[in-house]
């Protein structure tokens, strides 16, 4: 695992062919890690049949709602799981 | 269009978002609250799929990757179980356990 | 762009009023069964699994972590084995979070991008929390969305949104209601609802 919770990390924002499970409002986003979970298998290869090995790390990470929604600015936050091959760390 | 014309459809076109990525997606609708019982076609419908998951016939990502595949229309007015019909069709027929058009065939035999 | 929020009870028609999809399950479970890919008795065994689970589950999870805090620490750190203390089905997932509300903090729960949901400790999620409109605005308008379910949350209570990416499943932990000090475990068990186990909804009054 190379993150630890309050470490705080940029959602990469580039395209991606084929399934994945970054959602758009989140990339290019930077938020910090809450938790750190498992090593789950990669949805992105399994989708096409592979095994999903080997097991990636994964993450909650919180993002404040202001910084995603610049329409709406506030204190409210919203987490999302997110794998570490889509996280960058952030100064 | 026929579910066999949807089968051929890759979801590998680099798309900026996928029909179902919706977190933020601009919506007018209020939420509809109203709850309905599953029917038994739907129930049917969601134990076929997690019984061919258990027998790794097909997996979970497998499954969402089918339905994402879906064009935005088609997504948009697909009832919830519409959706994994839809996928666990088209899933099947990648996969050659089901062949293209069998289920029609067997529905006007 | 728009959606139709066109989630449920609009499947085109077939023979005797039935969706044309239900033929077709149909006819899809019969063909796998003559393929020697799944039976019948299978499909029936998780339908009844599936109609077996309900939000009493999480409620009891939920009611035990109210009364004990050891218990309820050790629900936060990993619910599944929480669960499975409680001889409930945690499910599939190999990873369950208990989210805790508190004076400070309202959590609520969505999957933006399908319908991931703890099923075996609620029961099938509600049409409406699969809805594209809940979807959407779970994460952009979380107060605004509360609001359309009757919650009112005090100016100074944070809300903190989970949208479940990945195969983690979460469920929250309402805050217990003032005046439930002389209700035992079932009792408080029986107003944890399945809304206020998904973050748009309090327990309810007793």
């Amino acid at each position: 695992m190379t993150f630890a919770p309050g470490d705080m990390v940029r959602v990469a924002d580039r395209p991606h062919t084929g399934h994945h499970r970054t959602p758009g409002y989140l990339k290019g986003k930077t938020g910090r890690i809450v938790r750190v979970h498992a090593a789950f298998a990669n949805p992105e290869t399994r989708a096409y049949g592979a095994d999903g090995l080997p097991r990636l790390p994964l993450y909650l990470v919180e993002f404040t709602g202001g910084d995603l929604w610049p329409s709406a600015p506030g204190r409210d936050r919203v987490c999302a799981d997110l794998f570490e091959h889509w996280l960058e760390p952030s100064a | 269009m026929s579910i066999s014309e949807y089968v051929n459809g890759r979801y590998d076109r680099a798309m900026e978002r996928g029909v179902h990525d919706r977190g933020g997606w601009p919506t007018d609708t209020p939420i509809d609250r109203r709850e309905h019982e599953l029917a038994d076609w739907e129930l049917r419908m969601d134990a076929i799929e997690n019984v061919l998951e258990q027998h790794g016939v097909m997996n979970t990502d497998e499954m969402r990757r089918g339905i994402e595949s879906m064009p935005l229309a088609a997504y948009e007015a697909a009832s919830y179980y519409e959706r994994w019909l839809f996928t666990t069709e088209t899933i099947l027929e990648e996969k050659g356990i089901l062949a293209p058009g069998e289920i029609d065939a067997r529905l006007e035999a | 762009m728009s959606d139709h929020g066109h989630d449920h009870g609009h499947d085109p028609i077939g023979r005797d009023g039935e969706p044309a999809a239900a033929a077709r399950v149909r006819a899809l479970e019969d063909l796998l069964v003559e393929k020697g890919v799944l039976t019948h008795e299978e499909v029936r065994a998780r339908v009844d699994w599936l109609v077996s689970r309900t939000p009493a589950h999480g409620a009891r999870l939920v009611a035990r972590a109210w009364l004990d805090s050891a218990f309820k620490q050790r629900a936060l750190d990993d619910a599944r084995s929480a669960a499975l203390e409680l001889g409930l089905d945690p499910g599939e997932s190999p990873q369950v979070v208990a989210l805790e509300n508190t004076e400070d903090v309202h959590h609520m729960v969505v999957c933006t991008l399908c319908s991931c949901y703890p099923k075996a400790l609620l029961g099938p999620p509600p049409d409406w929390y699969k809805s594209l409109p809940y979807r959407s605005r779970a994460v952009s308008d979380p107060r605004g969305v509360l609001e359309e379910f009757g919650l009112h949350l005090d100016e100074q209570v944070d809300v903190r949104v989970v949208d479940s990416t990945a195969d983690v499943r979460y469920v929250v932990i309402p805050q217990r209601p003032a005046g439930t000090e002389h209700l035992d475990e079932a009792e408080l068990a029986a107003i944890v609802t399945r809304d206020s186990m998904i973050g748009v909804a309090h327990p309810a009054a007793h």
